[in-house]
Order: structure tokens, then sequence, then C-alpha cells
């Protein structure tokens, strides 16, 4: 089911918390298994559950509680813009228009050709930089004005 | 950068280049001296946590409770695995503090969870990280892999016998793992779903063991306190209010950011610091503690100094230090229709008046927003809220009540103009303007 560097990750995970509390890196295997799948087909679930030894309905529960999770498949790129109050007051808000009109999409939507998800996200922590973007869950893009919007996009080939 | 300004830095002062999160620049700058002498002299568990207490540091999260009463709560000679956690989990609206202490100083956080667990006889710790900050959350574990190399973590630490074994844990977007217990069901690997108190985690934490938790920028002020001394640490601010502290800037002003100011500095003095309103507009209103806490008038906070008590005085909550600033081009229908859908997002759904509820708000706020508000809809949202407040397992009810409560309370004649007029007050394209997006999309 997953690469051996995957189940790598796993066991690193697992290795962090006391013998008998397994279920505790669950929600880093179902990152891990995520990432390597780009998102988390049931079956995926269901083998980190077994892994870890745990109830298959107990991950799921994770799976479905978190927001970071795609339990549909998402383009390659997934740019999740924040939306919220502060990062609206400089731009956030208007940063996500100017994707949607890009892309000819909305929220919760994927460009046909399979190459980007749009999500509209919730606050990231970084309101002092908005408009903030974070692209497949990982990496954080900061000041995303129409230049810097438009360099992102042509980066991700 | 690490701050944009400070007057009388103490956790950020002295971050100077890329390296200055690194081991070697921690421990140049004197990193590590108070662990080492904590540990060297076998300082009383009391001793630490009594210079906790006299520093008045209190919990940098948002409750603003004392760190030190806090940490004489844990049952220190209870045998068996005791647990001190850090809250990384930054996500309420406005806040971008620990991202920055996590950027820039994670060795500080460890250190101070290293002389917590010594102080509270703690053998294991988590630093659970905000999943959206996946890059600071890498870094904090090369940090944790520094410190263990050079034994200042992991097993009879610098040969005093002392164990601690520390770990970071990641979020996958969800606020409400923002509050402590919801936090150590997380860890778990559960849903993130708080848990009724008593008992609290000092008695029966994570696993069920004593546990406690403190914010990023608590324990990251641990070691200075060590330092100076608490009571020097207590002065730099104001009684009752110990310390600098950290403020998250947002919204309409010339320079957001972070900036590192004592207690008791006047809100004015860090408007000045962050180069004074956007465009040189007027100030509208504040929400000086995160988006939990009741907004503020431009007159309100403007008579105001950046401390619990001063803050709290003028009706609203210190909270995490998040400053978010609006000027006159803010809609404020508009403004509390964003929060409010945040809320209703973010309720966790295990308390029926917090999950209903928060809906209920949001409906009734965007209806208004849009034209079709009712005349009675401010009353309903009054009846709303106070079904929500006080009636939940943790406080998002509450955080998510305040807002509405205090926009309605102290902007009400902007809602009454949407209900009776259908529109808004503020023409949309000055509420483009006023964003600072570099193009309007046509």
């Amino acid at each position: 089911m997953f690469a051996a560097e995957t189940i790598q990750k796993f066991a690193r995970e697992v290795a962090k918390y006391p013998a008998d509390q397994k279920q505790s890196a669950v929600m880093a295997c179902l990152a891990h298994a995520q990432e390597e799948k780009g998102w988390l087909p049931a079956e995926a679930v269901e083998a980190v559950a077994a892994y870890l030894g745990m109830p298959p309905i107990a991950a799921w529960e994770v799976a479905t509680f978190y927001n970071m999770y795609d339990l549909k498949p998402v383009g390659k790129y997934k740019i999740t813009v924040c939306t919220n109050l502060p990062c609206a007051l400089s731009g956030g808000y208007h940063a996500g228009e100017y994707v949607k009109q890009k892309l000819g999409i909305g929220y919760g939507e994927t460009t046909a050709d399979g190459k980007f998800t749009l999500k509209e996200g919730e606050c990231m922590g970084a309101c002092g930089d908005a408009p903030v973007f974070i692209v497949n869950n990982r990496s954080m893009c900061s000041h995303m004005h129409p230049e810097e919007i438009d360099k992102l996009l042509e980066e991700c080939k | 950068m690490a701050m944009l300004g400070s007057i009388n830095g103490v956790l950020m002062a002295g971050l100077d280049g890329d390296n200055a999160w690194r081991l070697k620049d921690y421990v140049a700058r004197g990193g590590y001296v108070q662990l080492r002498r904590i540990l060297e002299n076998k300082l009383a568990q009391e001793e630490v946590i009594g210079e906790v207490k006299k520093s008045v540091l209190r919990g940098r999260g948002g409750a603003g409770f004392p760190t030190g009463l806090k940490w004489s709560f844990m049952p220190r000679s209870f045998p068996g695995d005791k647990y001190v956690v850090c809250n990384t989990d930054e996500g309420e609206p406005g806040t971008f503090k620990d991202r920055d202490i996590m950027r820039y100083n994670p060795h500080a956080v460890i250190e101070g969870m290293a002389i917590a667990a010594y102080a509270m006889g703690a053998n294991r710790g988590y630093n659970y990280v905000h999943g959206e900050i996946w890059e600071l959350y890498q870094r904090f574990e090369e940090a944790l892999d520094e410190a263990r190399a050079a034994g200042f973590i992991g097993q009879n630490i610098l040969g005093s016998g002392f164990n601690f074994e520390l770990f970071a844990h990641h979020g996958y977007g969800a606020y409400i793992c923002g509050e402590e217990t919801a936090l150590l069901e997380s860890i778990e690997g559960k849903k993130g779903q708080p848990r009724f108190k008593p008992p609290f985690p000092a008695s029966f934490g994570l696993y069920g063991k004593p546990t406690t938790i403190n914010n990023t920028e608590t324990f990251a002020a641990i070691p200075f306190i060590l330092k100076m001394s608490g009571e020097e640490y207590l002065n730099l601010g104001k009684p009752n209010n110990g310390g600098t502290k950290l403020f998250s800037v947002s919204g309409h002003v010339n320079r957001p950011g972070n900036y590192e100011v004592p207690l008791g500095t006047p809100f004015a003095t860090l408007l000045e610091m962050c180069g004074g309103m956007r465009g040189g507009r007027k100030l509208k209103a504040v929400i000086p503690g995160g988006s939990s806490a009741p907004v503020l008038p431009a007159d309100l906070i403007m008579d105001c100094t950046l401390d619990y008590d001063s803050i709290s005085k003028a009706g609203s909550m210190l909270g995490s230090g998040a400053v978010i600033v609006m000027d006159e081009t803010v809609c404020m229908v508009k403004a509390l229709e964003r929060l409010a859908y945040f809320y209703h997002e973010e309720s966790c759904g295990q308390c029926t008046p917090c999950r209903e509820g928060t809906a209920w708000m949001y409906k009734v706020v965007r209806r208004i927003e849009n034209g079709q508000g009712k005349p009675d809809d401010l009353d309903l949202l009054n009846s709303v809220l106070g079904n929500i407040a006080g009636r939940t397992v943790c406080a998002l009810g509450d955080a998510a009540a305040f807002p509405v409560q205090s926009f309605t309370k102290h902007f009400r004649s902007e809602f009454e103009y949407h209900i009776e007029h259908k529109t808004c007050l503020v023409p949309k394209d000055v509420q483009w303007a006023g964003s600072g997006f570099h193009r309007i999309p046509a």
C-alpha cells in the first residue's frame, strides 16, 4: 500500500509515543499517507489504522475531523487561501477572488486539467503576512498580491 | 526580521542572521545556561516555581492565568509518567507570534519546557504545532535533534540523572485543538473535542496522567525569567502584569507584524511603532486580543494600555495579544459575518448550543449583510448568543458569542442601517480599496 520511505516515516512517528499509545501517531501517519498518494483514499485510511492497530472507524474519525486531510482527489496543486478577517483587511479576500478569476474555478473546485484545486482556509497564524496561501498543506506563501500570485501559478508546472 | 520593533525586548532580542534559531547561536546568546545552572546546583523544584510566581508571568495563550500557580498544581511526587505540553496550535485569527518564536527562537521553547519539566517532576513532553506552519514544525524537529545531540533533552540530562524526552506533534486543521483538553485528545490520536473540566489536566491530562499545558510564548519566557530573576522580569511590566509581551498587529496599519513591548505600554505607542494607520485613514475599531476578544471602538482603545487589567476594564481581553486594527473603510457587518462564519466552521460539534448556535448567528449576520435582515434580527442574535455563552463544555462558545455581542453593541447603528436600507454605509469600492490589494479584478 505504501512506499518503504513512507513506512519509515510512520515508524519514526510511532516512536514518539509510549509503546501502548501507537494511536497517537495517526494524525502524522495520515498526513504522510496523503503526501504519498496525493489524497486519502479509503484504503489508505484503513491501512494506516491497521498499521497502528486501531479500529478503522477511529482513523476515519480523525481523517474526517481535521480539514487538511483530502478525502476526495485534489489537483496536483492544492492552493488554500486564508480569507479570515485579519487577512481580509489586508487583501486576503481579494486575493482569493483574483485566483478564482485566473483559474476559472471557485472554492472547493478543481481545474479541468486536474492541475489546481482551490480551497478557502481558516486562520493559518500568519495574519501579518496577508494575503497568505498554503500550497499542498506544506508550503506557506506570504504577501500574495497579483504579481506574486501570477508567479506562483507559473511555477506550478 | 524577528521583530519589526521592540521596547526592552527579551524573548526576541538579538536574533540576527539566518541561523539565529540554531543551537549554536542560541548557546552563544546565553542559551541553556539556566537549565545547566538548575541541574548542576540541584535547585529545589519549589525554588524554580517560586521564581516563576514572583515574575507574575501570565499565560500568553489567551487566558492570562498565572503560570507559577498553574505549575504548583502539578502533583510532583505522583509516581509514573507526567507530561508538559506546549500549545503552538496558533489559529486564533489575528495571532501569529508563536510562529515567529518557532521560526527564530525555538531553543528558548525547548529550554523553557525542560526547566518546566524539572520543576514539575515531568519526564515527557510534546509540542503541539499548528498544522498550517509545516515548515516550522520541521524546523522544530531539527532543533529537537540538536538539543538531544547536545544532551539538553533525553536521558540523564547533563549528567544530572534528570530525564526529559520531548517530541513534536502536528495538528492538521482544527482551531478547536488550541483548547487545551481538545489538544490532549488530539495528541492521543482522536477527534479534537474538549473534555469536561474538572478533572483538570494537572490531575487527569495526557493519557490520563498529570499534565501541564502552556503556550509557546510562556515557555519561551522561562529561561529569561530565571536569568534575570522573577522580580526583574515583573518590573519590566507593571504590577500583576509581569514582563514583556509579543503583540501581533494585523489589519490597517502601515507595518503589520510582531512587536515585543512591556505590558502596560500605551496602545497609542504600539500604533505608532506600526507606522500608524495605512493611508493615514482614521482608526475605527480594534480587536485587542484575537478574534474571540470583544471589539473596542477607537475612542476606548486609544485610552488603553496593553495589559490584562486595562483592556479588561475597557470591556475586552488582552487574550493572545493579537491586535486587529480596522479603519473607516471597514463595514462592521461584513467583518462580523466573516468571524461568525469562522466560529460556525470551527465549532467541533460536540455541544448543541455551540454547534447550532454558531450556525444561526452566521445565518442571521449574513442575511443582514446581504440586505435581507429583519427588524428583530438584532434581538434574535442577542437571544442566540445568550443561549450559547456559558452553556458549553469549552470556551469556543463564549468566543463565538463575544464578537457578535460587542459588534452589535458598539456599532449597532451600522447593523440597523443595513437592516433598514438593505445596503451598507461604506460603499463596496471603498471597502476594496481599504484592503490594500494591489489591483481590483475587473
